[in-house]
């Protein structure tokens, strides 16, 4: 796979990706004098699902913090649609189409359902304090296009019935749900998903893999995610980057890394001789 | 034929009906669905252009009259106008139930060989190519949302509002083949089949004309004297016979409003949001909601319980009284009054009935606590009993003669008989045409003369003429000693209890009845809450030494009131157990609407059932669960079995003889 194009490829079941969105080049971030990622290199495509896997540690989460701009890696460069990115703040990058759910769910718990997803429109308002607290013109115009679009994902996701519901009382499965709402009602380019699936059973993992699919698939979202579960990883991704102890050890589609040495030593942990 | 014409004006078909309504009633509101958060309205006059875009769609896809169309989805507007365009082009609709698994589904859209089939969106879609092999008929399907179907074949998928567009764009070609078949349409010809669930067997599908829906319709609605004001909630699938007869056949010939729920989750706040006139709900669905109240009570603050305890006390007292125009004291009425504002009113607006001018309920005997409670509110819920075979209607009962123990007098147009083993006969507008490719089956129920067997053993009340139903003709039976065994009649009893949810007593041909017991988790898990039990799992509650004492608490109870009747008292339970699961339609173990398969459950559990008469205390088994994705997988658990106080009979035992 390494040998693409830049114009992209076609998947096995007839997906067209595009060329590269993002490229990481030579990343390492460090902690003071801890090393959690060395000299990681790859490259997102347009309209791709990207996992990225690996055990407890191998700083997956750092890798998607520096996607997402929380990080600045001490040495590296980060690409994103042809230019080099310079250090940002996450909301700059937010502003830029990228959106991201928590693996430790970070939602506005006193607040509704609707409220939590409206907050993800926040990048798409303009109108000023003013005109919102007196609501006229901009501000009420807006709110109710803002409102269509947190709607439609509502809709998308099947949430209409906890629509109101404050999200403290939500159960966990429906939590993530919200949050994948409220990262979609930022309409994003490229969206991260962090374990998504992380303590789920096993019917709200499919839903949950069913919305990821219908996600990309529906509105052409990139997406790279994070995930412990290999049969979702492996049923999920057009390619997979693996990391262990900081390093990237595998990058390649589902098959090629479940034939990788390197990845069976490392993480699935097959017995061979 | 030209009798019956007179009587509804000439209006011969549903397609007629849109007709008339879309003149008479143009503007006015006739579907309504929530959409992204807001009520969409559809008026009269949009659903003929949305049926005829439809049926001219489908007259271009070569649907043919005769053809059978079946449409499968929870209810929205396109779906119901589905039903109708197909008929507009005179092929016979045939809903299914949507939350059939695909195996299902195969049975029935194979027997009636369905050409075309409409469904809701993807999940429909898939359980129909899975089985698509053995549908040799199947041509098209059509969908209404495109969600997650974009990489599909759709060499024979179509698009909904593609359809229509098509049909739109032909509409010269084909509005004269449209006028010329729904011309055709008379009192005689098929207006819907419906798939009976079958309590036994495969299900049956039956042909019903326009006749029939439409004289039901038309004498259902003089009876409690529907207009076009009313609103309904479209929420019970839309196979049952009784969501054909409120929401497209009373809808049309009253031409009230339909509305659909967002989704089914969101019925509750739709419920409240819409406040219908005309509500129909099964009692499981009243006993749910009164138990979900009395949680919630419990929970409420001192001065919130003293005021709902008093006031509710009050209403028990006078409400069914006020209800029926009885006469009631001038302080007993203002204090009802009092309570209507600060208890009844608010109360009733939570669950959506402050604007229920006619409730109904059918289907299963309700708790006559559960019954009174609602009608003391000031709600007015009656009672009917009906089938598929006679379009719904048997018995009603008329405002002012309401009763839990009956269900009413018989329907305007209906004969009523009861033959010599007390099955319930009755001849009506209403009774079906036949069963499809079914001869034995239809000569089995349906007499040269037009009698029907309901199956359902019963009696007339001297003097007040009401019917009274005791149980399933077939499930009555004889107890080793000869008395008489009627299981619905205690099982009833049983599940009057809030704690208990169903409950399947067993004893024909034996000396003594036995029981399984399924507990309420909702009302049950409640009360573990708050009397601090830990537990994880149904399995585990319905375990609990302490919820075995309570049941075993209730059961006692039904046998001392058992023991008062002469005709029932050796139906007492002697030995009872909690089943560790709770039964299941998608395990074959209950009807799609809810009823116990009595014969497989009997078969399923006969090791607990031989615990049961042997006498062991203990008993260890292994289940087969079905998921709702049709996936299998077991559980086992070691049940108690219990001993239940029985009252000594007093009367002598052959009163039934």
């Amino acid at each position: 796979m390494n040998q693409m194009s830049t114009e992209g490829y076609t998947t096995a079941d007839g997906r067209k990706i595009g060329g590269v969105m993002m490229e990481m080049k030579n990343i390492t971030l460090r902690f003071g004098g801890v090393k959690a990622i060395t000299d990681i290199s790859f490259d997102i495509r347009e309209g791709e699902i990207r996992a990225i896997i690996g055990p407890n540690g191998a700083g997956k989460s750092s890798m998607l913090n520096v996607i997402s701009g929380f990080y600045v890696p001490q040495e590296g460069e980060v690409w994103f649609r042809g230019a080099k990115r310079p250090p940002m703040k996450p909301y700059q990058v937010a502003q830029q189409g990228i959106a991201r759910t928590f693996q430790n769910i970070a939602l506005f718990e006193g607040m509704s359902v609707l409220d939590n997803v409206m907050t993800g429109r926040l990048t798409h308002m303009k109108s000023g304090m003013l005109e919102q607290a007196i609501w006229k013109g901009k501000a009420e115009k807006e709110e109710v296009e803002n409102r269509e679009v947190v709607e439609k994902i509502i809709d998308f996701l099947e949430i209409q019935a906890i629509r109101k519901t404050p999200v403290a009382r939500l159960p966990y499965g429906l939590k993530k749900r919200v949050e994948l709402a409220r990262a979609l009602a930022a309409e994003p380019k490229l969206l991260l998903l962090d374990e998504p699936m992380a303590g789920m059973n096993v019917e709200e993992k499919e839903d949950m893999s069913r919305f990821i699919l219908d996600v990309n698939d529906e509105f052409g979202t990139t997406i790279a995610l994070i995930e412990h579960d290999m049969g979702v990883v492996m049923d999920l991704s057009d390619r997979v980057v693996v990391m262990d102890y900081g390093k990237k050890i595998g990058d390649g589609t589902p098959d090629e890394v479940r034939s990788n040495q390197a990845v069976i030593d490392a993480y699935l942990g097959v017995a061979h001789d | 034929m030209a009798q019956s014409s007179q009587a509804t004006g000439g209006l011969v078909s549903i397609p007629a009906l849109l007709q008339r309504n879309a003149q008479k009633f143009a503007d006015k509101p006739a579907f309504r669905q929530k959409e992204f958060g807001i009520w969409q309205t559809w008026t009269w006059k949009d659903v003929q252009r949305e049926v005829d875009n439809f049926a001219l769609g489908l007259i271009n896809l070569g649907v043919n009259e005769g053809d059978f169309v079946a449409i499968i989805g929870s209810n929205r507007p396109q779906l119901y106008w589905s039903m109708v365009a197909a008929q507009s082009v005179g092929a016979v609709p045939v809903p299914l139930y949507q939350d059939s698994a695909a195996e299902e589904m195969a049975y029935v859209l194979d027997h009636c060989g369905a050409r075309f089939i409409i469904v809701e969106d993807q999940e429909q879609v898939d359980k129909v190519i899975e089985v698509q092999d053995r549908l040799h008929q199947f041509e098209h399907m059509i969908y209404l949302d495109p969600r997650g179907l974009r990489k599909y074949d759709h060499s024979r998928l179509h698009e909904f509002s593609h359809v229509q567009e098509q049909g739109h764009a032909a509409r010269d070609e084909f509005t004269p083949e449209l006028e010329k078949r729904r011309a055709k349409l008379d009192m005689s010809s098929t207006c819907v089949m419906l798939y009976t669930s079958g309590t036994t067997g495969k299900p049956k599908g039956v042909v019903l004309s326009n006749r029939n829906i439409i004289e039901s319709a038309h004498n259902s609605s003089d009876f409690d004297k529907l207009g076009p004001d009313e609103e309904i909630l479209a929420y019970l699938p839309m196979a049952w016979v009784g969501d054909f007869i409120f929401s497209v056949g009373q809808a049309y010939w009253a031409g009230f409003c339909v509305n659909c729920p967002e989704s089914p989750e969101t019925m509750v706040t739709d419920l409240r949001e819409i406040g219908p006139t005309y509500y129909f709900a099964p009692p499981r669905v009243f006993e749910t909601q009164l138990t979900n109240v009395m949680i919630r009570m419990e929970d409420a603050s001192r001065m919130k319980k003293w005021l709902f305890d008093t006031f509710m006390a009050h209403a028990r007292k006078v409400g069914p009284a006020i209800l029926d125009g009885k006469p009631v004291g001038f302080m007993d009425r203002m204090k009802y009054k009092l309570g209507d504002l600060f208890v009844y009113g608010p109360l009733k607006n939570t669950l959506g009935f402050s604007r229920v001018r006619i409730g109904y309920t059918a289907g299963e005997a309700i708790g006559p606590e559960i019954f009174d409670f609602y009608r003391s509110l000031g709600i007015n819920l009656k009672q009917l009993y009906g089938q598929t075979e006679a379009t719904v209607f048997i018995t009603m009962q008329p405002d002012g003669e309401v009763r839990s123990d009956t269900v009413g007098v018989p329907a305007p147009g209906v004969e009523l008989k009861i033959g010599d083993n007390g099955e319930v006969y009755y001849r009506s507008p209403g009774v079906f045409e036949y069963y499809y490719k079914n001869p034995e089956s239809t000569a089995d129920t349906k007499d040269p003369e037009g009698w029907v067997a309901t199956g359902d053993a019963g009696f007339i009340e001297e003097g007040s003429g009401h019917l009274r139903i005791i149980d399933r003709a077939k499930d009555v039976g004889k107890m080793a000693d000869g008395s008489l065994f009627a299981p619905k009649y205690v099982e009833n009893k049983l599940k009057f209890y809030p704690n208990i949810l169903e409950a399947v007593v067993f004893g024909n041909g034996r000396d003594r009845c036995m029981a399984f017991i399924n507990i309420d988790l909702s009302a049950v898990g409640n009360w573990a809450e708050r009397n601090n039990i830990a537990y994880s799992s149904y399995q585990e509650l319905a375990g609990h030494p302490k919820v075995l004492a309570q049941v075993q608490a209730h059961v006692e109870e039904v046998n001392r009131s058992i023991a008062d009747d002469p005709m029932l008292s050796g139906c007492q339970i002697h030995r009872f157990l909690i089943l560790h699961k709770e039964l299941d339609a998608d395990d074959g173990e209950m009807t799609r609407t809810r009823k116990v398969r009595r014969r497989i459950v009997e078969d399923k559990f006969h090791d607990l059932i031989t615990a049961l008469y042997d006498g062991s205390d203990k008993i260890s088994t292994r289940t087969e669960v079905t998921y709702e994705d049709g996936r299998k997988g077991y559980i086992s658990a070691t049940l108690e079995i219990r001993d239940a106080k029985v009252q000594p009979v007093t009367t002598q035992k052959m009163a039934a003889e």
